[in-house]
């Protein structure tokens, strides 16, 4: 090759560009306004509130639930799901925590990255340059975030909505009994929080396929059918035992909350089998991507 | 929910089923325990004693060596073989074990004397003879084996009433049984009616059956021992006694009939107790005891603590979860405490923990991924008695009477034989009061949670219209939940009083149903007092009670009571700290072998204002194990200020080489500098270089304004130094720049991604194929703003494939050609370098041979042959060689010159011997 060498004093040689940290790229407010406008947030945050009201009017169609009252005292979720705002927030709660809210903490989580990738504004992130670890990081907490507000939103649109239809009254129990509406709302918030952490799992298992993947549809699709063999899985109870380390054998643990004596127990195992996968895929996450080759 | 079934009932069941596998007489059996456990050693043999034989099972396990022993009763109704896993397991334990079908149950001759100290508290004197006999026994004495005794129920009290009449026994652990089966039977001189009439009942079915249990199951007629024949003392028993003795039978029938016991019957009830052996009973004694039990209520296991605790002896009291109402199984907990107790008491053994002195097992919530209700331990290292701290609740409500309906029906509810109280502590329960049959008086809702262990009291007032001035009233406290309607009975358990001479008014202190039980903040507390109850007996003369609260309810509190967390498998810990580990693993530890780059360089200061140096960079294409280059060796430098042209075919390597610049994917070997640092993914100095390769990446939702301030607000840098405006300008898109980005052209996009890397005007711009989808005034104008930008003294790379471009605008080439570099330096030297000439022959094309030979000339690197010229590159010659080389083949020349055209030499450059 031709060209003289020069000497280094030509310019002044400084590592980065002046006003450039590394710990100020990609802040989440940043992340954050650039998920917040697109459309899939609006539509699941749409589907979510508008839930409630779609099940109100169930109700009202349906001639509405009995005042929770069935034989022996005991009554079942949907049974008292009119019974008042708590009670129809709990129902919201408890129809869709199988399935409706896997799909957003899915849809953030596995959309994140991948959808970056599809974009290519991922290797301009990268090379504006956002470390790649900060870029996971702040893509998470936002993901996960948004995941909260969505888990949050529909339990409290359908006690809002539930308290203007049904009225503001203590809670009715599936083992019998009631709950004071005051002491109804902290399990109902208690609640709310072990669904998010036992749907960290999914987060976990989306945001890792969402690394690996430049199409956002397979992410997001991949975790939610994971998801679906986990509960599959879990109705085999052939085996027995194993079915402990499923995730899936925990959501609905939160229901221990919803008693005179609150369980802990199933919600412990539910957090420690949820945490502890969520930890190892973030991981297998933040490792795979480091070292891999953006070809995106 | 899973109900445990009464005791009397399962016994039975199991009576009839195990019989089968008996054989009369002594036979030697050896159970072979499935799969670990040593094999129990089993001997049955049949016992005479006076006017019966006794059936028992002698079991062992393990090697020889003399044990303790340890005796284990049956409950009511049933038989030796009802406990015989239990034996099996204290047997694999180390204890010599025996058991025995009580007089009147099982296979055993006699008649039931309601453990009669006469005959079944003497039988079980003869079994520790026996016991003290066998080898395997230890002895404290000659003829005194070292010999605890459990059992439940009617077992139970044998237990008790062994220690008390035997100074042989050394330890008790008697479960769910009766201190005073009087008070059990007729609490306050009411009578427990419905489970009398079970008791009763239950020990008379026996001998109501067709052919008794020795036909039945023993069909041997070479059988000696017709161990079934009944062969009580006195006349044969009357039609309905069954196998019991005939004062006993003669006694329920008269308290049955009358509704109402007499002296005589308490009388007889009291000598058989252990209550008459109170003051004799020294040994360490586990008491367990149901809270779900109404025959057998926590007040009996209090009156045994306090009797064998004032004798000295250590005493420690469980109240299990269970009882005779059934409620949630705590067997496998309460043998594994038996246990230990006997470890202790019997082997001496100290380092055995016997646990608390008082323990109860307290009801957390259900577990919906199993349905069962969980329990919690709470312990105390001393008994608080029944009667612990009183917290009064204050009642209010006035003077109210109410009926005793005539025939006492309909009966309000409240515990049921077999249904267990366990309902209550989730808020539930069929409690049931009938209208004008009961008085109500509430308390305010509670401001903290209460937690109630032991007996409430309370001082009432009560007036009857019976003749006799006597009412029979049912006490109890109820959970009433916040909206005052919801109301939960503790265990289903309720308190029955007999008051008599009350026709002017009587003053009675109550003592409520001993519970543990926690009422919850904003709840209240409700005593009621009913006239009727299901259970037990009422007069049947119509009458009007009238009742007043006197005082406060005086709640006990034990709060040395402390309640143990849940307890949980070790995993639920275990498991998050190893996936916590793992993903620590996963994070810090390299992989081996596996390409990627090593830890960055120390930055090269002599490099500093060297705005790119590429040196032996080489990239693979997919695995290691590939051998086809994308990159290979390729080795370059661009020096500030130039605008570098980075030419090369489609393939050539051009786009590999800048994202390996950019940092997006890691060189195989090779190294890239950046004014002297190593590009590293991510490294800082990259934020000192703007790039823009393969097409714009855009958010499509956002517009294009917001784009790229989004963009330079992730970099993290000040606003100010971004020259937004600057770099918007040579977008030159307008109002377009607030539409959504997904509305763009193709052209559109490219200008607004070039202006991107161009936001904060970076020392080093990287362009690839900049001009793609732009128009010829737009391309023009790009090329002006290069030159411009490189004229600043910062560095422009621009890569493409059109040669005209690079050629027009670039100061420096460097040709790439499948992963290689083909040549690097100034574009002048490239392009005219005087090693390419361009040769016009005279006279039209030139022959293959003759172009073969100029080839062969020494000096000459290589010659293309085009229509009208010959491209030849020099190799050492000078053109005056060639010149007179070509005259002198004999190719006639029109014109020789320097090769101009960027793109005839880029075809000589890539056409070479490559």
């Amino acid at each position: 090759m031709s060209g003289t060498r020069t000497t280094a004093a030509a310019a002044t040689a400084t590592a980065a560009a002046p006003g450039y940290a590394a710990g100020r790229t990609l802040p989440l407010r940043v992340e954050a306004l650039r998920q917040w406008r697109r459309r899939r947030t609006l539509v699941m945050g749409g589907v979510l509130a508008a839930l409630p009201f779609v099940m109100i009017i169930a109700f009202a169609v349906g001639g509405g639930g009995d005042d929770g009252r069935s034989d022996g005292g005991r009554v079942s979720m949907i049974d008292a799901a009119t019974a008042s705002g708590a009670n129809f927030a709990v129902t919201c709660l408890f129809v869709s925590a199988g399935f409706l809210l896997v799909v957003p903490v899915a849809l953030f989580c596995g959309d994140t990255v991948a959808s970056e990738a599809s974009w290519s504004s991922l290797r301009y992130l990268l090379a504006s340059p956002v470390p790649r670890a900060r870029l996971l990081w702040s893509k998470l907490v936002v993901a996960l975030g948004f995941s909260l507000v969505a888990i949050v939103l529909l339990p409290a649109v359908a006690l809002a909505a539930g308290t203007v239809a049904y009225g503001w009254g203590p809670l009715k129990l599936p083992t019998g009994g009631v709950l004071a509406a005051g002491d109804a709302v902290p399990r109902l918030l208690l609640a709310v929080a072990f669904v998010f952490v036992s749907q960290l799992v999914t987060a976990g298992l989306a945001f890792w396929l969402s690394t690996r993947t430049d199409a956002p549809l397979g992410a997001v699709g991949g975790a939610v059918g994971l998801t679906i063999v986990g509960n599959v899985l879990d109705a085999v109870t052939a085996l027995g035992h194993w079915r402990e380390f499923l995730p899936a054998h925990w959501q609905f643990a939160w229901v221990d909350l919803l008693q005179p004596t609150v369980e802990w127990g199933g919600m412990a195992k539910g957090a420690a089998v949820s945490v502890s996968y969520a930890l190892v895929l973030g991981a297998l996450a933040f490792r795979g991507f480091a070292r891999k080759d953006i070809v995106s | 929910m899973k109900l445990r079934l009464p005791r009397f009932r399962r016994g039975r069941l199991l009576a009839g089923a195990a019989a089968l596998a008996v054989v009369a007489g002594a036979g030697t059996w050896t159970a072979a325990g499935s799969g670990e456990p040593p094999p129990v050693h089993r001997e049955d043999t049949v016992l005479e004693m006076p006017d019966a034989a006794v059936d028992t099972s002698y079991f062992t396990a393990g090697g020889g060596g003399r044990r303790p022993a340890v005796l284990i009763g049956h409950g009511f109704g049933g038989s030796k073989d009802d406990v015989r896993d239990e034996a099996e397991r204290l047997a694999r334990s180390g204890y010599a074990v025996l058991t025995w079908s009580a007089r009147g149950f099982g296979r055993s001759g006699g008649r039931i004397g309601l453990n009669d100290p006469q005959y079944e508290v003497k039988d079980v004197s003869r079994l520790i003879d026996w016991l003290a006999r066998r080898p395997e026994v230890q002895l404290d004495a000659d003829g005194d084996p070292r010999v605890g005794v459990t059992g439940g129920s009617y077992g139970g009290a044998i237990a008790l009433l062994a220690a008390g009449y035997d100074r042989r026994v050394d330890a008790i652990a008697p479960r769910i049984t009766y201190w005073n089966l009087a008070d059990a039977l007729f609490p306050q001189g009411v009578f427990k009616k419905l489970w009398a009439g079970v008791f009763f009942t239950t020990g008379s079915a026996g001998g109501l059956r067709p052919a008794g249990p020795a036909a039945a199951t023993a069909p041997d007629p070479g059988s000696a021992r017709q161990a079934g024949t009944p062969a009580g003392p006195g006349a044969p028993p009357a039609p309905g006694c069954g196998r019991f003795q005939p004062e006993l039978c003669a006694m329920y029938e008269r308290v049955a009939v009358a509704g109402k016991p007499d002296e005589q019957a308490r009388d007889l009830l009291q000598q058989r107790s252990p209550s008459a052996v109170g003051d004799r009973i020294k040994v360490p004694t586990l008491i367990v005891q149901g809270q779900s039990d109404s025959l057998f209520p926590l007040d009996q296991a209090d009156a045994m603590a306090r009797a064998v605790a004032a004798n000295g002896a250590p005493v420690s009291v469980d109240w299990e979860a269970g009882g005779h109402d059934g409620g949630t199984d705590e067997t496998a907990r309460v043998r594994a405490r038996v246990t230990a107790w006997f470890d202790r008491h019997l082997k001496g053994d100290d380092g055995v923990s016997t646990g608390p002195a008082f323990r109860v097992s307290r009801s957390g919530g259900i577990d919906s991924t199993d349905g069962r209700i969980k329990l919690r331990g709470a312990g105390a290292d001393h008994y608080p008695g029944l009667t612990p701290a009183a917290r009064p609740v204050a009642l209010s409500g006035p003077e109210q009477s109410f009926a005793n309906p005539p025939g006492g029906a309909p009966p309000a509810l409240s515990a049921m034989p077999g249904i267990g109280g366990q309902l209550s502590a989730l808020g539930a329960g069929f409690a049931l009061d009938f209208p004008g049959q009961f008085a109500r008086f509430d308390s305010a809702p509670l401001d903290a949670a209460l937690r109630v262990t032991g007996t409430p009291s309370v001082r009432v007032r009560v007036r009857s219209t019976a003749p006799d001035g006597s009412a029979v009233l049912f006490g109890k406290v109820y959970d009433v939940g916040p909206d005052g309607r919801t109301q939960v009975l503790p265990h289903q358990l309720v308190a029955p009083v007999r008051v008599t001479d009350a026709q002017q008014g009587a003053g009675v202190d109550l003592r409520l149903p001993a519970i543990d039980h926690e009422v919850q903040a904003g709840h209240r507390l409700r005593l009621v007092l009913a006239a009727t109850d299901f259970g037990y007996a009422t007069p049947a003369a119509p009458a009007t009670y009238t009742v007043a609260v006197e005082g406060p309810l005086a709640v006990p509190v034990a709060d040395g009571v402390t309640t143990a967390a849940a307890p949980l498998p070790a995993w639920t810990w275990a498991l998050p700290l190893a996936a916590a580990a793992l993903a620590a693993a996963l994070l810090l530890v390299r992989r081996g072998g596996r390409r990627g780059p090593g830890p960055a360089p120390e930055p090269d200061p002599e490099r500093a204002g060297v705005p790119l140096e590429i040196t032996g960079l080489t990239k693979r294409y997919g695995s290691v194990k590939d051998d086809r280059y994308a990159v290979q060796d390729l080795s370059f430098r661009v020096e500030q200020g130039q605008v570098l042209g980075l030419l090369g075919p489609n393939g050539a390597g051009k786009t590999t080489t800048l994202r390996m610049l950019m940092g997006l994917i890691s060189p195989d070997a090779g190294e890239i500098r950046v004014f002297g640092h190593a590009v590293r993914p991510g490294a800082p100095v990259l934020s000192r270089v703007g790039a823009f390769v393969e097409g714009a990446g855009f958010l499509p939702h956002l517009s294009g304004r917001a784009n790229l301030e989004l963009y330079w607000q992730a970099t993290g840098r000040p606003p100010e130094d971004s020259h937004l405006a600057e770099a918007l300008e040579i977008a030159g898109l307008g109002d377009a720049l607030e539409r959504a980005v997904r509305t763009y052209s193709q052209g559109m996009r490219q200008r607004l991604a070039i202006a991107q890397a161009m936001l904060g005007l970076p020392d080093l711009l990287i362009l690839d194929e900049p001009t793609n989808g732009l128009d010829p005034p737009q391309i023009r104008e790009m090329r002006d703003v290069m030159i411009r930008y490189a004229a600043g003294g910062r560095t422009v790379i621009v890569s493409s494939h059109l040669l005209s471009e690079v050629e027009q605008s670039c100061t420096h080439l460097v040709v790439m050609d499948r992963g290689r570099l083909v040549q690097a330096g100034p574009v002048a030297e490239i392009t005219g370098g005087g090693d390419t000439l361009l040769v016009t022959p005279a006279d039209g094309p030139v022959a293959r041979t003759t172009l073969e030979k100029i080839a062969a000339l020494e000096g000459v690197g290589s010659v293309t042959a085009s229509d009208e010229a010959i491209l030849v590159r020099l190799a050492g010659a000078t053109p005056a060689d060639l010149i007179a080389e070509l005259v002198r083949l004999e190719v006639p020349v029109a014109a020789v010159g320097p090769h101009r055209r960027l793109e005839d030499a880029f075809l000589t450059l890539i056409g070479g011997p490559a």
